[in-house]
């Protein structure tokens, strides 16, 4: 039996081969239909406005053989693998081990994060990189709170981040408040906006919703560009005062920090000094996240992640549930965008386009919607990835959107970790057919 | 006046190449119930097939003008209904059964796919090209010698349009197709019990609303004259409002819709301020949908358990 199995496995296989070979020849086919007049053809504007064309036939037929050999492989590894998909992959005791890896995964990250500046005290490049990170993981964890664990799509998330930043240039180069007042500020103006926002569109299902964050994003973007009175429009605020340690100025005067405890000033005191600040932000906006699960406001978040109809027979209030996480992730949102503003001394809009709005949402995506080490591990590779590709400028975004479809197709819960809700039941519970029949369940 | 009926004039021009944008949302959301978010990305791709294609018929030497745009308009149509195909292909149908925010996150890649793509293969420049239908009409010579105008590349936009929408109401009120995608619309399972390829229909949705955004790609290219890899994103978001505002799943709304963004776009140019044009259009996004979800001429949708 075994052997007639494995023989007639063996047949479909070899049977395949021409199969395989039809479908990449269709595939190169239609990519060469494709990529024929975009690759095939380069247009380019000449100096007196003229448009002047010249063909790139070496790049097409490099790749319509690319899509012929790819597709053979694609084929391939989908018989061998079978449709089965991922999950038989791991067998069991990995999966086992891999978990209790996980467990110490997080603490062991945490005390390396702990100690970034002072292995890497020397390397300003690494700090700076580690504090972009940091930033990143922040709003990973914000934008968390709304898409992983309510489940909204929320597009426009970077226009809070924008409220944020701006509310803290603007306060400080205007009024002079100094970084600690200005931060929870920034958060509740952020967070105020976003109830501002959420509280006439939380009604809409869930692609409507996206959509008007969306526009909203670009409304705030577009407002801040034209509004030149206020914003400086294009050209932005600059001159932002630098954060001090609770009122103590982290320079090289004779009140500094460093002349007060009475050691020599060195410029990369600020950088682990906002290392520092962004980390005690992002681990605030994950202590709050892990807590506020636990409460009744959270369970209901999760509840409506998973079914909103259900929520609703349930008798929670699905406009609130949803306002308070749609302003908790904007409050967070507006703590990071103060960061931001602090950090870089200058701001202006080119820093909160659609693009920064995707790449969080794509972080969190792949991070595992809910799952925070998940999310503070995919903003580490997401921005390492595209520090090391930084030559690359266009062909980053355009692996980032493939990566972006893959990984749906793939695992659309998420490659690195995925959150299933707190409380669920461990038992699923059959019932009868007899019990839910018309007009008797 | 003068100025009112010129500008009305502009709108209804624009209001059209939005509205055969917003067609490919409508159809899409009505049949799969997704927004394609790498729409307008396909309109900025018909844009460009429709510029190459151009200037290499340009090239061969043609140079009868309606022979040319006409071959102009079937390559482009053709080609990009064939990216329309591959998007569904390679992006949507695997997720057809995912949860519920998946085919929008993969739309959304593809869209950045798309754009960067083009950006790549084409550089980032905006791409120019020169009158190519001129000419036109003087309506009315006003006082102030201000003239209302209607030039011929403003027929030529509403004509096409026109023509357009009348073979596609034909497509689907008349055609076996059609009656496919008004079943798949309505209910995909039973449609597929009755031996409608479902699949197929879907895909044929993509391949006709992508031809259709690439005709208003190639209206757009000629009647501003130049293209660029980032006109796909903005555009989108305005085809997406009319089609909201006309009542997503509804065809003449979404036609209906577009006049009207169009319309409010320009009148908004005109008399209040160039700069804050988008945040009209996308503030009207937002108003309609809180006062108004079901648009113009939609129906209420009906959630089930």
């Amino acid at each position: 039996m075994t052997a007639l199995s494995t023989e007639t496995t063996q047949a479909s296989r070899t049977a395949a081969i021409p199969f395989i070979l039809k479908k990449a020849f269709l595939s190169a086919c239609v990519a060469l239909v494709l990529f024929s007049l975009m690759i095939g053809i380069r247009t380019e504007a000449g100096p007196d406005g003229q448009l002047t064309w010249w063909t790139r036939l070496g790049d097409l037929a490099s790749i319509v053989g690319l899509v012929f050999g790819g597709s053979i492989v694609v084929e391939l590894l989908r018989q061998w693998i079978g449709p089965t998909g991922a999950e038989k992959l791991v067998p069991a005791p990995v999966q086992r081990s891999l978990s209790l890896a996980g467990r110490f995964l997080g603490p062991a990250l945490l005390v390396f994060t702990l100690l970034v500046p002072v292995i890497f005290y020397n390397q300003r490049y690494i700090l700076d990189l580690a504090i972009l990170v940091l930033t990143y993981v922040m709003l990973g964890w914000g934008l968390n709170v709304v898409v992983g664990l309510a489940g909204l799509l929320d597009l426009g998330y970077v226009a809070f981040y924008a409220v944020g930043a701006y509310s803290y240039a603007l306060l400080a180069t205007n009024f002079g408040w100094s970084f600690w007042v200005c931060l929870p500020l920034a958060g509740m103006l952020a967070a105020i906006w976003g109830a501002m926002l959420g509280f006439p569109v939380l009604r809409l299902r869930g692609d409507y919703l996206a959509i008007v964050t969306l526009a909203f994003g670009e409304i705030i973007r577009l407002v801040i560009l034209n509004w030149q009175d206020l914003t400086g429009g294009p050209n932005g605020v600059s001159g932002i005062p630098r954060p001090s340690f609770f009122g103590i100025p982290l320079d090289n005067s004779d009140d500094g920090l460093a002349a007060k405890l009475g050691i020599e000033y060195s410029p990369t005191h600020r950088i682990v000094f906002l290392f520092y600040l962004i980390l005690a932000l992002a681990l605030l906006t994950n202590w709050v996240t892990i807590r506020l699960r636990r409460l009744p406001i959270g369970r209901a978040w999760e509840a409506l992640r998973e079914d909103e109809v259900a929520c609703r027979a349930l008798g929670i209030n699905t406009t609130t549930t949803k306002l308070t996480a749609f302003a908790t992730g904007a409050m967070f949102g507006g703590f990071a965008g103060a960061f931001f503003a602090t950090r870089q001394g200058f701001i202006s809009p080119e820093s909160f386009t659609f693009q920064e709005s995707a790449l969080v949402l794509a972080i969190v995506v792949l991070g595992g919607m809910g799952s925070q080490l998940g999310v503070a591990l995919a903003a580490l590779t997401m921005i390492g990835g595209f520090e090391l590709f930084r030559g690359l400028e266009t062909y980053r975004m355009l692996v980032f959107g493939m990566a972006m479809v893959l990984i749906m197709i793939w695992r659309p819960r998420g490659i690195i970790g995925h959150r299933a809700p707190t409380v669920y039941l461990t038992k699923a519970q059959a019932i009868s057919s007899d019990l839910v029949k018309e007009g008797h369940g | 006046m003068d100025y009112f009926a010129q500008q009305l004039i502009n709108g209804l021009v624009l209001g059209s190449i939005y509205g055969l944008i917003a067609i490919g949302y409508t159809m899409v959301y009505g049949i799969v119930g997704m927004i394609n978010f790498a729409h307008g990305d396909i309109f900025m791709i018909g844009g460009f097939i429709a510029l190459i294609s151009f200037l290499l018929l340009v090239s061969l030497g043609l140079t009868a003008i309606p022979l040319i745009l006409l071959l102009v308009l079937l390559v482009a149509m053709a080609v990009t209904a064939l990216y329309g195909w591959t998007v569904e292909r390679i992006a949507y149908r695997p997720l057809r059964h995912s949860f519920r925010l998946a085919p929008m996150l993969s739309a959304i890649g593809m869209s950045f796919v798309l754009t960067n793509y083009s950006q790549v293969a084409q550089g980032a420049r905006v791409k120019p090209v020169p009158p190519i239908i001129t000419g036109g009409y003087t309506l009315h010579e006003g006082a102030e010698g201000f003239a209302v105008r209607l030039s011929n590349m403003q027929i030529m936009v509403v004509s096409v349009t026109i023509v357009l929408l009348a073979m596609f109401t034909w497509l689907v009120s008349r055609t076996r197709l059609g009656r496919d995608m008004r079943a798949c619309e309505q209910d995909q399972t039973m449609a597929a019990l009755l031996g409608v390829d479902v699949d197929r229909t879907i895909s044929m949705t993509f391949v006709i609303g992508a031809a259709l955004a690439s005709v208003a790609g190639m209206m757009y290219l000629l009647y501003y004259g130049q293209v660029d890899f980032f006109m796909g994103f903005v555009a989108g978001i305005k085809a997406f409002t009319a089609a909201v505002l006309g009542g997503i799943g509804s065809l003449p709304g979404a036609v209906l819709g577009g006049l009207a963004i169009g319309l409010i776009e320009t009148f908004w140019s005109a008399y209040f301020s160039v700069e804050y044009k988008d945040v009209a259009a996308f503030s009207i996004l937002i108003i309609v949908l809180i006062f108004m979800p079901t648009g113009l001429l939609g129906r209420p949708e009906v959630e089930k358990v």
